[in-house]
């Protein structure tokens, strides 16, 4: 098991340095095909005399060979390194060291260690509600099939499956926020700062995104789940005479769940860095939303950033995912 | 749950003597095609210390009938009437609750495909005594030593070893021998085994056998043997039971069976059948056409569009009567067949045209 884990450790590590590399050669690349000079996307204008064009690359490094600024950035990530923003002394940028945006004056470290706490609240707490409504929806529809119960919910799961998050977002906004009042104007506070402040301005988000995904995992475990139940270990747990609850829960659904840990643990990953619209919608500054303003503000580091930190989170949960699939079933083998 | 059928006018019969008696058995499966008539009007009775043989072909209703026994048709859409009485008791009219406390530990059930009739998440030894402690109220530790005493009784090697592997970890033989130990851990003394050999090789195939019959005569428990291979039944049966179709077209002794059949069908059967005790024949002799729709079941004599021996009954009876399941003599009535051919005329077409053929 410890080996299994450790070899998939590697294997993530690697596959984080290729996802940096190829970003960084993006971001290499990007600027020559527009025919702007490098320094554009990092400071926003660049001197019109090529004297100072120069200079700031010189500043930046741009004037080295692509792999020597490729090592200072990866020395960045793992030591720190100094960056020069050009208005005062060179800044001390503590590793992991993604880059300083000279725009906003901040080590992108700090922009994303802001995000995260955000994402993550935004990613898990939804998550949770989706996963406990969807597959009690789910499996109540498959024990029910063919009832009026059933054709309800899978009725309300397609419609939610089909209404985006920029329509379900304002309206839970303006339902409880402007007309109900019960929430006002929440803004985003830390857990541990106040709990209760916290989960008034997560739960609209949470609601507007597990009622997405709530949906289709209601629909998922419910194919699953009559799936199962017409499976022969079923047959036989019901002729060893066990209480309808134990065949229904310890023997279907402990394996139509299954299958859905796999894709559980790839959406939970790649929400972390990717719930824009949600973040928008609801003024979270979370990953998703410091990627959409550092896109529109041309602030490269930022993006580089936030791309290399969502790979990671989608790595990280799919290592998850692989080592709860080994607990869930005990056929798939660590060797 | 939906209510099930009960035919009220049956409701005050006394029960019949017999250990399990299975009365005019319908099972019955409304599809969006039409009602599909798995079961229609089985009836038959097992002793305990019996061993009974039902045969016949895939569809024939072998396997529904066994389910419907363990009562595992409730809850489904499957219509099931008539009566099955198990040690005085009905089972057919029987709530779900009753029938949920006979499961597992009355009666019992072995699976033809161990491999996916056990849940291949939990460990081997554990899903047997989730079946010992559902019936007992006993500790854990209690549970796993029975536990493991069965699995040495069926003859697994290291037993309390065993106990902690995954079904994936036991080899076939292993796993059915698993799966007798999961149904006998409650001493059941009904025991229905639904192709038990299928899924096996043939010399782990007899050891089974043999482990059923030793069992069988260890408990005295009453065993129906569910299996299309007619070299099985002849080995391990005392009464024979042949599905077509649904129907029972004939039934006796094992001896009635393979050495006096009566009924065409039969006769077909024992002609595909390879032996190893004649010089080899030219060919088997496969029942031609196909079985029957259980949704339109053929008119008159079920097994009438197979039967190539028609041209003995008079008129147009087989395409228009049902048959009578009869016994075939005044004294042999155990032995009965469903058949519109004259029995002595069967006895004769047996013993001039289908006898020395096989």
């Amino acid at each position: 098991m410890a080996i299994y884990i450790l070899r998939r450790l590697i294997g993530a590590v690697l596959v984080i340095f290729v996802v940096s590399v190829l970003t960084f050669l993006i971001f290499q690349l990007a600027p020559r095909l527009a025919n702007v000079e490098p320094a554009y996307y990092y400071v926003g204008k660049v001197p019109p005399d090529p004297a100072g064009i120069a200079a700031l690359n010189h500043r930046f490094g741009f004037d080295l060979p692509i792999p020597q600024q490729y090592w200072n950035w990866l020395h960045g990530v793992l030591f720190g390194r100094y960056v020069d923003d050009g208005t005062s002394a060179p800044i001390k940028c503590n590793a992991p060291c993604l880059g300083y945006s000279f725009r906003q004056h901040l080590p992108v470290t700090h922009l994303i260690g802001q995000a995260i706490p955000v994402s993550l609240s935004l990613a898990v707490g939804a998550a949770i509600m989706w996963l406990v409504g969807g597959i009690t929806v789910g499996t109540i529809s498959a024990l029910k099939r063919g009832s009026f119960l059933d054709r309800a919910a899978m009725t309300i799961a397609l419609t939610a499956v089909s209404m985006p998050i920029f329509f379900t977002g304002p309206l839970l906004l303006l339902i409880f926020n402007y007309k109900l009042r019960w929430i006002e104007n929440p803004v985003y506070v830390g857990i541990t700062q106040n709990p209760v402040l916290w989960l008034k301005s997560m739960i609209l988000p949470w609601i507007a995104l597990a009622f997405l995904f709530a949906a289709l995992y209601a629909r998922l475990t419910r194919a699953n789940m009559l799936e199962t139940m017409s499976e022969d270990y079923i047959r036989t747990a019901r002729s060893k005479g066990l209480s309808r609850r134990k065949v229904v829960i310890k023997h279907g659904l402990r394996a139509a769940l299954t299958p859905i840990v796999t894709i559980f643990g790839i959406d939970v990953g790649t929400l972390i860095g990717t719930t824009v619209i949600t973040e928008t919608v609801f003024n979270l500054r979370g990953l998703g939303k410091i990627s959409i303003d550092s896109i529109k503000s041309q602030d490269l580091p930022i993006i580089m950033g936030v791309t290399i930190v969502a790979a990671m989170a989608v790595v990280v949960a799919n290592i998850v995912v692989d080592i709860l699939y080994a607990v869930v079933d005990p056929r798939v083998s660590y060797s | 749950m939906s209510a099930q059928p009960v035919d009220v006018a049956t409701v005050d019969v006394p029960a019949p003597p017999a250990y399990l008696s299975v009365k005019d058995l319908r099972v019955h499966f409304p599809t969006a095609d039409g009602l599909v008539k798995s079961v229609d009007g089985l009836s038959f009775d097992v002793e305990r210390g019996e061993i009974l043989g039902i045969v016949g072909e895939s569809g024939s209703g072998k396997s529904v009938t066994s389910q419907a026994i363990l009562g595992l048709h409730k809850g489904t859409s499957a219509l099931v009437t008539g009566q099955i009485w198990l040690d005085g008791r009905e089972l057919v009219g029987a709530p779900e609750d009753e029938m949920r406390a006979l499961r597992g530990s009355e009666m019992a059930m072995i699976f033809q495909d161990p491999l996916s009739a056990m849940h291949p998440f939990y460990r081997v030894g554990k899903q047997i005594s989730e079946a010992y402690l559902v019936h007992n109220k006993v500790s854990k530790a209690v549970a796993k030593k029975r536990v493991i005493e069965m699995l040495d009784r069926v003859g697994i090697p290291n037993p309390d070893r065993r106990y902690n592997d995954y079904p994936h970890q036991f080899s076939g033989g292993m796993r059915q021998r698993a799966m007798i130990a999961m149904a006998l851990v409650c001493d059941p003394t009904l025991l229905i085994a639904d192709e038990p050999t299928t899924a096996l090789d043939v010399t782990v195939q007899a050891q089974i056998l043999e482990l059923m019959k030793d069992l069988q005569r260890e408990f005295n428990s009453a065993i129906v043997l569910i299996t299309h291979d007619l070299g099985v039944v002849a080995e391990t049966c005392d009464h024979v039971v042949v599905m077509y179709g649904g129907q029972c077209v004939e039934a006796g002794s094992v001896d009635d069976i393979f050495y006096g059949p009566e009924m065409p069908y039969t006769w077909g059967l024992l002609g595909s059948m390879p032996r190893m005790d004649r010089t080899r024949q030219t060919r088997l002799l496969p029942i031609h056409g196909q079985p029957p729709s259980l949704i339109r079941v053929p008119s008159g004599c079920v097994f009438n569009p197979r039967c190539s021996f028609k041209d003995h009954v008079p008129g147009d009876l087989c395409t228009t009567a049902h048959p009578d399941l009869l016994p075939v003599s005044a004294e042999r009535a155990e032995h009965v067949a469903r058949c519109h051919i004259q029995p002595t005329q069967r006895r004769t077409l047996w013993r001039n045209e289908i006898q020395p053929k096989l």
